[in-house]
This record gives structure tokens, sequence and C-alpha cells, in this order.
């Protein structure tokens, strides 16, 4: 193992970013940090950030991380790049300098990912440090405060990030304002357009209900409870703000990890071959390479399955079996136009959707599985019938798919103030330990009775918690 | 298109020791991982991964994590996963409740267990233990001790007492407040001679100091007649193992003996206790007679206090009973507390005999008996246990 420093880094990095540039990835102006393991582990349970809002939550993923590291579980990460301009990256200093170039290059990668992804579009990367950081001070001043302090501000945040990703999933479709919703549904009351207007009956116009709230069902939870409820501190409606926000910057994240890491991970092999490596740095690459792409037996490794695709997406279109010909998107001259594109137009769900082909479910050798009675059952294996199966249930765990969509359909249930939300069933049920502590969370926001409708086993319930705590009722229609 | 030159911050040693950013964080999860334990001491006590660690001071100890609740998927939830080999569609992956690592556990799919180690020494844990037993510090520590050591230590002062103890440094302070008081203001500092009086006089007191040197001895008696089986032991392990942190906290000097017995009671390692299965019938009455002649030996009444304790499934030989009753209303006379415990595993207990019938007959306020059917009857019937030793004292 060859030692290093500093200045080593600094003049791989610079053959790094011609390669970089050279292939056309665009990225942010890249800022690189050197921390020890301890460094790594902070950054770790904070998402990367710099500066964060202190809640005991991250002390426990600290723990959590650090039980797992010292255990030989788990090893820490490389690296970690956050998505901000400049974009910010920590390298571990322990590690050699094979893996430095690897990770310095897979930085890049991600850089770009995040310039370009269309996903990333609404996140403020040159605003977040400052954005996370105002947080932090906002968060720190209601617990100095002496009316409210730590014990009041912990009870909000838990309830809030119970509920933050409770929220719009797209945000490249703009979100209507009110005002919107109510012409978009005084439209929708008008008769359509009868070209045979003096022959037929008139339409009868049905009036809407425009005193409804919210006027079409809510997805953002944690905005909906800040903006309806009068009886929340001005403090405790800055919370959920804060939370909100947080995890809005955090969903095209969670909405691209298999792309994101693939994309890092194709690139990365490619910059580091074309780099012409002494050989003990060359194999030490293969090596970590293989690490870091190895699947893991019954689990599903994203750095795997997202670098497969991209491997298979750029050679169908530079080398198309003739079988595939006619698949292909026409107009399309390389493989490297193909794939800039796919990085800047989808999403894991998308992606997987498009991509995911038959021979890749195959090869990957994917499995879908159930839990019966306790046991870890497989259900689907990748054959003829069961690949498209295999395939619906990915890319239905992928991302946000993964979270049951919950909107608030009726702030004012039964004229009594209950919120009521609506589980949008899509033959999963809720797990309901947690939707019962969920709920709770939720009482506590909104002051008053609330309600959840969902299916369970088949049967619509309405799983409600007020006063008295938590009951169920069956639901006959 | 040409990148921005990247810039690299090099590693700052003395930033990594600022940087210990997590460390508030980390605190008030302890706090909260210290009060969920208090909440659910009973559980965690019957916890295995606990128990059997008497040996070390210091462990860390597994805990089941705060949960943080969302909305999420149930069980109806199919996952994806990468398979090894070929897989059969309804092969088995893995059995057993759904609970841990699932083969394809995706953080934000579905619940789970979080399980992870935190430093929750075994002191920390006994700590909360009391606390949840509401003993009071001061009963905490009142011990039947025995004076070992008489020493002198210093307590307040007097106007009275042995040259050798006078105090000077408070003997010039009290003359000089006295000058102060007595002179008028012109006459400050006039320089005249101002003798010490009577008055000035400071001793230091001395109150003799008793060492109480405190000395307990547990005796934990089992009967390992082939009539218990793994879970009775396991639930009698759980009780020793309470029963020994308590004694350890309360005295400085504390000694195990172990004795086991079928028919015929020995002196055994507590290796040998807990592991070694043995055949055959049941006599009570040897095992406290085993332990009347090691106190008898080793551990004199009068030096030690004792703690003894039975426990067994309660299937003894009836010949043997009055012997039994004899012998243990003679325990009572030596122990501090003598307790008998009696384990059925839940049902068992209406097709059994039970010694809990017989032992109703002893009339001294240091015996108890506890019925223990299942894991979570152990803290509770330690609690009960507990309860009679503050009431003699």
């Amino acid at each position: 193992m060859r030692s290093y420093d500093l200045h080593d880094l600094i003049e791989w990095d610079k053959r790094i970013r011609d390669k970089v540039a050279a292939f056309g990835l665009d990225c942010f102006p890249q800022e690189f940090e050197l921390c020890d393991h301890n460094q790594m582990l902070g950054y770790m349970a904070y998402s990367g950030m710099p500066s964060h809002y202190p809640h005991w939550s991250y002390g426990k993923a600290y723990e959590k991380l650090k039980t797992l590291y010292d255990h030989g579980v788990a090893g820490l990460p490389y690296e970690m790049v956050i998505n901000s301009n400049p974009a910010l990256a920590y390298l571990m200093r322990d590690n050699t300098l094979a893996l430095q170039i690897l990770t310095i290059a897979h930085v890049y990668a991600h850089n770009d990912f995040f310039k370009n992804n269309f996903t990333f579009q609404s996140t403020h990367p040159e605003y977040v440090i400052g954005t996370m950081k105002s947080h932090g001070q906002r968060v720190r001043s209601y617990i100095e405060s002496p009316s409210i302090g730590i014990d009041e501000v912990e009870r909000v945040l838990d309830a809030a990030h119970a509920l933050a990703l409770q929220c719009r999933r797209n945000l490249a479709v703009r979100k209507l304002s009110e005002e919107e919703q109510r012409q978009r549904k005084l439209e929708a009351a008008n008769p359509r357009e009868d070209p045979f207007a003096r022959v037929h009956k008139r339409q009868p116009i049905s009036t809407p209900d425009l005193h409804k709230v919210p006027l079409e069902p809510e997805e953002d939870l944690l905005l909906f409870i800040r903006d309806h409820n009068p009886y929340l501190e001005e403090w405790q409606r800055d919370l959920l703000t804060i939370v909100h926000e947080e995890a809005q910057y955090f969903i095209p994240q969670i909405e691209t990890k298999i792309m994101n890491e693939g994309w890092a991970t194709f690139w990365h092999k490619r910059i580091l071959e074309s780099l012409e490596l002494p050989q003990d740095l060359h194999l030490e690459f293969l090596v970590r390479h293989n690490q870091v792409v190895r699947p893991i037996p019954g689990g599903l490794n994203p750095y795997h399955i997202g670098w497969k695709i991209w491997e298979d997406l750029y050679r169908r279109y530079e080398h198309p079996e003739p079988d595939e010909e006619e698949s292909l998107e026409s107009g399309v001259r390389s493989g490297l136009e193909k794939i800039f594109s796919v990085r800047a137009a989808d999403r894991d769900a998308s992606f997987l959707r498009r991509h995911l082909t038959e021979k890749l479910v195959r090869e990957l050798r994917l499995f879908e599985y159930r839990v019966r009675g306790g046991d870890w059952v497989v259900t689907e294996v990748a054959d003829d019938e069961g690949w498209r199966q295999i395939k619906e249930t990915l890319i239905r765990s992928v991302g946000m798919n993964s979270v049951p969509v919950i909107k608030v359909e009726d702030a004012d249930f039964g004229h009594q103030r209950t919120l009521l939300l609506v589980h949008e069933h899509d033959g999963r049920d809720l797990h309901l330990e947690y939707a019962e502590k969920t709920l709770a969370y939720v009482h506590q926001l909104w002051g008053r009775d609330v309600a959840l409708q969902t299916i369970v086993n088949g049967k619509k319930v309405l799983l409600q918690y007020g006063e008295r705590g938590f009951t169920t009722r069956q639901l006959t229609r | 298109m040409p990148i921005p030159e990247s810039i690299f911050r090099p590693f700052n040693p003395s930033d990594a020791e600022r940087s210990d950013r997590a460390a508030g964080d980390r605190q008030r999860h302890r706090e909260k991982v210290r009060q969920s334990i208090r909440e659910n001491i009973a559980d965690i006590i019957a916890e295995e991964a606990i128990i059997g660690k008497d040996g070390s001071r210091i462990i860390k100890v597994p805990i089941r994590g705060i949960k943080e609740y969302r909305f999420v998927y149930g069980e109806n939830t199919p996952g994806v996963g990468q398979g090894e080999g070929e897989l059969e569609p309804g092969q088995v992956l893995r059995s057993g409740e759904g609970e841990g690592e699932g083969p394809a556990e995706r953080p934000g799919d579905r619940p789970g267990v979080d399980y992870y180690e935190t430093d929750v020494t075994l002191d920390e844990l006994v700590e909360i233990m009391f606390e949840d037993l509401e003993l009071p510090d001061l009963e905490r520590r009142k011990l039947r001790e025995l004076p070992a050591l008489r020493i002198l230590k210093r307590k307040g002062y007097r106007s009275a007492g042995l040259r050798v103890r006078l105090d000077k440094r408070r003997t010039v302070k009290s003359k000089v407040r006295r000058r102060l008081a007595s002179q008028r203001r012109t006459e400050l500092g006039t320089g005249e001679r101002f003798p010490f009086h009577e008055d000035d006089l400071t001793y230091r007191h001395m109150v003799p100091d008793v060492k109480e040197e405190s000395n307990a001895v547990v005796l934990c008696m089992m009967d390992t007649s082939g009539s218990m089986d793994t879970m009775k032991k396991y639930l009698a392990r759980s009780f020793f193992f309470l029963l020994f942190q308590f004694v350890r906290a309360k005295y400085r000097n504390v000694e195990l003996v172990f004795i086991a017995h079928h028919t015929e009671a020995r002196e055994v390692s507590e290796e040998e206790f807990f592991h070694k299965g043995e055949s055959g019938g049941t006599f009570i009455s040897s095992a406290y007679q085993k332990a009347l002649e090691i106190i008898q030996e080793r551990y004199h009444p009068s030096l030690w206090n004792i703690y003894a304790f039975h426990c067994s499934d309660g299937d003894n030989f009836e010949s043997d009973n009055p012997t039994a009753l004899k012998l243990a209303e003679e325990l009572c006379q030596v122990a501090n507390l003598f307790g008998y415990g009696e384990i059925k595993p839940l049902g068992s207990r209406y097709y059994e005999n039970s010694m809990l019938q017989l032992f109703r007959r002893i009339e001294a306020d240091n015996f108890h008996t506890v019925l223990i059917e299942r894991k979570e009857d152990v803290w509770p019937s330690f609690k009960a246990f507990l309860a009679r030793d503050r009431v003699r004292e």
C-alpha cells in the first residue's frame, strides 16, 4: 500500500476532473473535506449536513451506526456527498490511495446527477447549507427559550418527524393554490359545451361545495395542520415548516437511490479504467469495485442493480442484439446520448419500469417474497410468468412508493372538526401498531379527534384517535 | 465543459476533537433509553442476554430502540430480493417470527425491530432496577453492619477540648473579630497589644467513627432433579441473578454459594449449578441441611448477612416434608431473609405437588414464598420478596 498526502490527492483529482469533463459530465464546483471515522459517523447521523437542528433521533442514528461499525457488521461508506452547490463531499483520511481515487470519481458522478436530474430541480442546492444552519439556530432558540424548552420542542418534533414523509412526492409538478383549486372546481361544475344544445335537454348545473376544507385532497399533512389548526403557537408552526422543508429536500434522494448510486458506479468504473492506473492501484480498484457492486443475497444492493441497468442500457444503444433493435428509441445515436438523457428525465420508479428488462431480472436473480405466518416465503422467481410480477413489486417498493399515500380528505368530518385522512389503499395494508402510534401524533398536532380511513384484510375500516385513545370502527359501505 | 478547480480541505485534528457534534443528541437519546428501560424493566430483566453476565461489572446491554413511528406498510407487503443459486416458489427463506433483519430489509420500508447496543452498564441497570423498587436512598444504605474499625473523624468545633486539637487559625480569627468589635473607630490601629482571651480558643471536635465491614453471603439452592427442565432453570437463574445484584449493591463483600440437590445436596460451582442436569427424586431437606452446615462452618450469622433462596418445582417426596419444614424454620433463624420460589411454568401447577401449602405453616417473618409461572413473574415476585426485607429493617 502506498502512502500519499494531500498533494497526491490534488494531482489525482486534476486528472480525474479532466476525464470527467471529457466524458461530458456536468458538475457543480466540488469541495472535498478529509475527515476521520468519528467525524464520518457524525456526518452520517445528520445526513451529511455540516449543521443541523438537534433531535435525539440523530443521537440514536449515531449509536446505531457506531454499534454496527464497532462490531464490523457494516463498514463506513468510503465517501459521503451532499446535494449542494458547491457540492460538499467527505473523504475518509484512513482510506488507501486507490480508494480515494475511486471515491473522488464516484463523487463527481453524484455531483453531475444532483445537478442534472429533474427531481433535484426543486431543492435549491445553493442555499441548502445556509437553510439547514438557520433551521438549527431557530430550533436551538426555541429549546433555549425559557417559555418553551427542550421537552416541548421534542414533543412537536417527534410528531412532525412521524408525518414528515406524508407529503407531495412529485415536486416538479406545481402545487395549486387554493384559488386555483377553487377555479378548477367551478370549471368542472359547468356542463361540457354541447354542440347540439338546441335539441338536447339542458344539463343541470351542480353547484360545487366550495366550503369544503380542503377543496381537493391534500397530501402535505404537516403544512395542512400548520395552516388549519388555529391553536398552534408561532414556534410550533415554524417547527412544522422546518421538518417539512427538510423532508422535501431529501425526497429526490429517496426517489433516485438506485439510479444515483448506479450512475456513480458506472462512471467511477469508466473513469478509473481510462486513467491508466499503475498496476497496484488498478488491482485494488478492481477489488473495491467488486465489493461495492457485490449483490447482497436476499437483499437488494442499489449499487449493483443500478449499475447493471446503466451498463445494459449503454450496451443496448452501442451494440444492440438483433432482437433488441426494435425496442430502441429512434434518433438516439449513441449509448452516451441515451444515458445522459435518462439520467436527466427519470426517477427510480420510471427508470426501472422503462429499463429493467426481462433479461436483467433473470440475470440479477431477483425474486419476490412475502411474509406468511412469520416465515419469509419466496412467491415469485425470475421465470417466464414471474418476472413481470417481480418488476412490479420492485417498482412499488422503491423510493416514495414504499410510503403509504395518505391524504387529508376533510378537516370538518361529521361537523366535529375531526380531521379525516384517507389512505389510498393499493393492496398493501398499513402496519396497524405503527398506524395507531402515528395517528396519536396526528391527534397531538391537530388538537382534536382524528380519523384514518383504510382497508384492513379487505374490509374498510376507520381508525380513530380522540380524547379516549384509539378505537377502530368497521365501515359498512 | 471544463470543471472548476475543486477545493480540498485537509484534515484538522483539533477540529475532529471539537466536532463531537452528536454528543448532545446522544445524551438526550440515552435519557430516553433509560426512561424506557425503567418503564420496561420487567421485560429487560427477563431477557436472557443480561442474565448470566453477572461476572463482568460493565457490560453493554442490547436494547430495543426507541421506535420512531410513521405510517408504514404491514405484513401483507411483498418485497424483492436478489437470490443466490436457484430458488423455488414456496421456498421458506427464513422461518420464525418476522422480527429482526428480514431478507430484504430496507430502511423506510417496513418497521422491523431496532436492536442495538448502548453503553448502559450493568451497574446502571441495577441502579435503574432499584429506582423501580422505589427504595429510598437511606434505606438502601441501611445495613446490618458489623463494626470493624474504630477511628476518629472530625466533626465541627467546640470551645473546649484537648490542647493538641486547638485550631490556631480559628482562634486568631475569633480574637481579631473580638478586637474589632470592642474598639471604637478612633482607636483603630494604635498598635496596643490585645491579648487572647479564653473565649477565643477553638478546638477541633472529634468523634469516633465506626467503619462498618459488611459481609453477605447469598446461598442459592436449586433442585436439579430430573423434573427441573431448561425453562424452570432459566426462571430460577433469573431470580438468583436479581438477588445477587441486589445483595451486591448493598454489601461491600458478597459471596455466593451454590447448592444443587436432588436426593442429596452438594456444593457446586456456578457453571455446574446451571448446566448440569441430574436425575432422580427430590429431598428438599438435604439442601437445607447442607446450607446449615455451610453456614456453621464458614458464614457465622454474627459476622455474615445471610440471604438464602431456594428454587424448586415443589415435587418433593412426601416422606421428606416434615424434615424439610423443620430445617426451613432453622434456616429462618440464622438468615436475614430466606425465600422459597416455586417454579411452575404455566399450566403445570395443576397436576404437580406443591410445597407452598406446606411452607405456609412457617411463621417466621423473614420467610417468603413466591410462585413463578412465567418470565414476567420474576420481577414482581422479586419485588415482593424484597419488600419483606424492608419491613424487617
